[in-house]
């Protein structure tokens, strides 16, 4: 009796709260989102709304029941899960139902079932286990690997049934690296790699590549080499571009700024390191290997965005980036996605009174575009409410990790933070166009029995472990 | 502790940048940038469904046989309905107020934010003079239709109507949403898909007082209708609309078909009806008209869907049959008493020269020979019994495209019916059938059934010497598409094509033999008629008139069946009828050596005044 007395005083309500606060205003969304006058009683499980409130008191009973299991356990069983659930996501590979281009949904009966879903629980407390082991060195290759792989294979194994966008999930663990000492320098790099993926994509390859090199002029400059060396590296960079300009000229070769760029670049670059080497400038070689690096990526973004992303992927960025513009086919979700949110206005149209819900302009409405219908009947407001009532549950999270004793429940809490985070990003920044449309759901609101059950399998199993924060697991 | 715990800040600092942002673009999206916002508070949006043009049916001759015609529907949206003058808008409407009254609750039942039809059809007078006053009545406001309409007034059954979806048919394809029109018969039916074409949509802003305040977004997601194909069909309207003349007051039906392509040519079920009858407001109680207070069934459509006996004319088929088996030759020769008789059993025929060699046996259309002929072929000795020479003379039956479904373009087509064997073994309770069992079918009678269309292809068959063509009634669909490639298929009769020439020389000799030649009347001068009567015999009403021919006999143009119900004789009506049309499609015009038939066909009356048997 004494443990359950003090299973309820330590469970962090504020937390449930939350969510029960999220998982309420979600489904009163999907009800407007398909709200019918035929079909009038929330409790008519031929609707949508109907539905979720199933999947809701289903979702309820699954948290009762993960409070009940020993803390213990999640932690001893973390492998056995990932394993079981690898074993599902191969399993659907093979037997599941195609719908809507991606091979991802069991069907047993009427109820569909989508492993992707389940397979972050299990991930978060693999990569928890992991990395909360003895042996783990953050900055040992070995160490790197593993987690790497723990990650990589749901990843890869999702991307292969169709459904990329749930695979992109998985890259927001880098955050929860970092948090367990990940070099910062990474963090940095990848948002240096995101930035010039944009770049590459919206300016000519010869404009990134002169911002590139100008770039690292400057922070070399910065970095300790003196006026001279600058003055003498600008020097030979505009004279062998010149040479090589005048010499393809004369030959009457026709070749491009770019490439004539490239080559008198090669051929500056080895008096500079030669000069960097004598000098000991360890900052100035890296900046020089940056540079190098970053042009190779940039060739590799053309490369992979032309042949490996497909068609849809590809349109999709292009619109994001406003590259390509046709609001009636590739950018018709996020041009009438942002419609509805727009003519919210302040404090919205009301309830049921979104007019673009009821002509039904946004497709997806009660799913991915979710976001939508709460733009569009509660305004401003409402939107903001959202956001701020879902920041408050993920910082609430953060906080909640940062106060575990064991580690394997702090790396776990911030998994589930961050695996929240990611969705909320992704999904309303595609809704008002700030994110490539990529279809996740948004957390606790998105109809779905899947999604609602692993986002409440996730948060719960943290509440658990939160409530033995004092216990060292192992 | 861990060394890293504040990185906790790096970490919640970008969450919460992230959302910062996220609230700085909705801010934007939301209240700085207007283009996304309702310029009023009450204003909404209208959607209004724009309708494509329906495809027009022209004739073989391009004729127009159906085009569109302009009507207003009044549209309500009860949510958005103000007190209004109800007296002046019942008057710019014509209709009363208590039935307007009705109208306002049913849209209220119906749905109270979605617009339904409050009045349909106005005229495009009646659209003017409210389109002027349409603002004092928010809530109201008008949706441009199209109906169907007849330069012709003919040919009703192979065009079809249209009438309103129903609830099936919504389901059945998303195309549709309440108050579209769909073709529920004929060519309207068959050709839906190639003749409605694709909605669009206009999408308006409009203020309290339901004025259009101007498209929405510049039009950005409005959607230009498609309009639907346009089909030529196979009819030759004059002669549809002659046939239909000679048919008045009579009950049957009339197919004539194009033998070389299969093409129908006229294609009459009588009684019929106006085909305006089914359009617009005065539709369903004409509907209810048709069918239920109307004994003669109109819109019961008698080429494809009447089944009966085709008497005499299925003789052919049995000479052909017996020249293919080789248990006859064009010089057998049978007896006939005045009938065939074996034992008690005894067929009676009527009375003519015996015994007659083949040809002269269908200009005499003797009942004996082909009793015998059918004997001979189920009897053969080559089959082994009668259960075996049964079913082969069925499959030579059933090659002649009889029995079975031809698939036409035309809906509801029956089968007809030849006896199995089986039917007959149950039905006499043996093991093996003998061949005095089923002898009345070998003229044509007893459990045959056959329609009108398949009797027209298998004389057209005939006069192809042995093949044919699936009838179809469209010619080629819009601009490119011609015809479906299922009816440029060549389909084989079992018969060799050198066995016609005998029988075809008895067919001309029904029409131009002289003394004792049953059809006469349908001789047109200059043109070699070959044709073949039929008397189907009914128990308790007078007997059917029957005639099939074809013309000319070398590279026939036609090939026609005329079917006149409780017309006695195949002399009678048939083959006057048949002579007729085949003068008109082929001449154009009736010679006046046989005006008086022609005078005497029209003037016919077989339903208010009867004759006695």
């Amino acid at each position: 009796m004494t443990r359950r007395v003090s299973l309820i005083k330590n469970l962090d309500w504020w937390t449930i709260l939350l969510y029960a606060l999220l998982v309420f205003l979600g489904w009163i969304n999907i009800y407007a989102a398909v709200f019918n006058e035929e079909h009038q009683s929330i409790f008519d499980i031929s609707q949508r709304y109907g539905k979720q409130l199933m999947w809701i008191g289903a979702a309820a009973v699954l948290a009762i029941v993960i409070l009940i299991v020993e803390s213990k356990f999640y932690s001893a069983f973390a492998y056995p899960t990932y394993i079981f659930m690898l074993i599902l996501l191969v399993a659907v590979l093979v037997l599941g139902r195609d719908i809507k281009g991606a091979k991802s949904w069991f069907e047993l009966g009427p109820i569909r079932f989508q492993p992707a879903e389940f397979a972050k629980f299990a991930t978060c407390l693999a990569i928890s286990r992991y990395v909360t082991q003895y042996n783990f060195k953050i900055h040992k290759i070995k160490s790197l690997f593993i987690s790497g792989l723990i990650l990589f294979t749901p990843m890869a194994l999702i991307v292969l049934q169709g459904d990329a966008g749930s695979a992109l999930v998985y890259s927001v663990f880098l955050l929860v690296l970092y948090r367990e000492g990940l070099s910062g320098i990474v963090l940095f790099l990848a948002f240096i790699a995101a930035l010039l993926f944009v770049f590459t994509l919206l300016w000519p390859k010869f404009t990134v590549l002169l911002i590139l090199v100008c770039t690292s002029l400057i922070v070399s400059k910065a970095y300790g080499l003196k006026w001279s060396a600058f003055v003498k590296a600008i020097m030979m960079l505009a004279s062998g571009f010149a040479l090589v300009w005048l010499v393809a000229k004369g030959l009457k070769i026709d070749v491009s700024n770019y490439l004539i760029l490239i080559i008198s670049l090669g051929l500056s670059a080895v008096p500079f390191l030669v000069h960097t080497y004598k000098n000991k400038l360890k900052n100035v070689a890296w900046a020089i290997f940056i540079v190098f690096g970053s042009i190779f990526y940039t060739f590799s973004v053309g490369y992979i965005f032309e042949n490996i992303l497909e068609v849809h992927q590809r349109t999709r960025i292009n619109e994001l980036l406003g590259i390509e513009s046709d609001p009636y086919g590739a950018g018709y979700n996020v041009a009438q996605s942002k419609i509805a949110i727009g003519s919210g206005g302040f404090a919205g149209k009301g309830f049921l009174n979104g007019t673009q819900t009821k002509f039904k302009f946004v497709p997806e409405q009660s799913t991915d575009f979710i976001f939508c219908t709460v733009g569009e009947e509660w305004g401003f407001l409402g939107s903001s409410f959202v956001l701020i009532l879902l920041l408050t549950l993920i910082l609430r999270l953060l906080f909640l990790a940062e106060r575990q004793r064991s580690a394997f429940s702090r790396v776990y809490g911030y998994g589930v933070a961050c695996i929240l985070f990611f969705h909320l990003a992704i999904n309303v920044g595609m809704t008002i166009g700030l994110a490539p449309v990529i279809g996740i759901p948004l957390p606790f609101f998105s109809y779905g029995g899947s999604s609602l059950w692993s986002f409440t399998i996730l948060l719960f199993i943290f509440l658990r472990l939160d409530a033995n924060r004092l216990e060292l697991l192992r | 502790m861990n060394n890293f715990s504040n990185r906790i800040y790096v970490i919640g600092g970008i969450f919460v940048l992230v959302v910062l942002i996220f609230m700085i673009k909705l801010f934007n999206l939301q209240i700085v940038d207007d283009s996304y916002k309702l310029s009023a508070e009450n204003n909404s949006q209208r959607q209004v469904t724009q309708y494509p043009a329906r495809g027009l049916i022209y004739d073989r001759k391009g004729e127009l046989l159906v085009y569109n015609q302009a009507v207003y529907d009044v549209m309500i949206i009860p949510r958005q309905v103000k007190r209004f003058d109800t007296l002046d808008f019942c008057k710019l409407l014509g209709i009363e107020k208590l039935d307007a009254i009705k109208k306002l609750e049913k849209a209220k039942n119906y749905s109270y934010r979605r617009a339904s039809v409050f009045l349909k059809q106005l005229s495009s007078e009646q659209y003017a003079v409210l389109q002027e006053k349409l603002y004092k009545f928010p809530g109201f406001f008008v949706q441009p239709r199209t109906l169907r309409k007849y330069p012709r007034q003919s040919a009703a059954h192979a065009l079809g109507y249209l009438n309103e979806v129903n609830n099936k048919e919504i389901k059945a394809d998303s195309y549709y949403s309440q108050g579209d029109y769909i073709g529920k018969s004929g060519i309207e039916l068959t050709y839906e898909k190639d003749l409605r074409g694709e909605k669009g949509k206009k999408i308006y802003w409009v203020d309290v007082y339901n004025r259009i305040k101007g498209s929405y977004r510049d039009g950005k997601f409005d959607k230009q209708p498609i309009s639907g194909n346009d089909l030529i069909s196979t009819l030759d309207i004059d002669l549809q609309e002659y046939g239909e003349l000679l048919m008045q007051n009579k009950k049957g039906g009339i197919v004539a078909l194009e033998p070389s392509t299969g093409e129908i040519l006229a294609k009459i079920s009588s009684p019929g009806y106006d085909p305006e009858m089914l359009v617009g407001r005065v539709m369903s109680k004409n509907y209810r008209a048709l069918v239920q207070n109307d004994s003669l069934k109109p819109l019961f459509d008698r080429t494809l869907m009447a089944q009966y006996p085709p008497g005499s004319i299925f003789k052919m088929v049995n000479a052909l049959i017996g020249l293919q088996e080789k248990v006859i030759n064009p010089f057998t020769r049978f007896e006939c008493h005045s009938g065939y008789h074996v034992g008690s059993f005894t067929m009676g025929c009527h009375a003519h020269v015996s015994p007659l060699d083949l040809r002269s046996s269908i200009m005499h259309s003797c009942n004996a020979y082909y009793a015998n002929t059918f004997r001979y072929i189920v009897e053969s000795p080559k089959f082994g019994s009668v259960n075996n020479g049964y079913d082969v003379w069925r499959n030579h039956v059933m090659s002649f495209g009889l029995g079975e479904r031809l698939g036409t373009d035309l809906p509801n087509e029956l089968r007809g019916g030849i006896p199995t064997l089986k039917y007959y073994l149950k039905k006499y309770r043996r093991k093996n059938l003998r061949a005095l069992n089923m002898i009345s079918i070998s003229i044509g009678q007893g459990e045959l059934l056959i329609t009108p269309l398949q009797m027209a292809n298998m004389c057209a068959a005939i006069a192809n010497r042995g093949h044919y063509y699936t009838p179809h009634i469209i010619k080629s669909i819009g601009k490119e598409k011609g015809v479906d490639e299922k009816f440029t298929v060549k389909h084989e009769t079992s018969i060799d094509s050198s066995y016609f020439s005998s029988v075809i020389d008895g067919m001309e000799m029904v029409v131009t033999g002289g003394a004792g030649s049953t059809g006469g009347l349908a001789a047109v001068p200059g043109i070699r008629v070959c044709g073949k009567t039929g008397t189907v015999q009914n128990a308790h009403v007078k007997d059917h008139s029957v005639f099939v021919a074809f013309a000319p006999r070398e590279n026939p143009k036609i090939a026609i069946l005329v079917y006149v119900e409780n017309g006695v004789w195949g002399s009678r009506y048939g083959a006057p009828i048949a002579g007729l049309m085949i003068e008109k499609y082929i001449r154009g015009e009736i010679s006046d050596s046989k005006r008086w038939i022609e005078k005497r066909m029209i003037e016919a009356d077989l339903i208010n005044q009867s004759e006695e048997k």
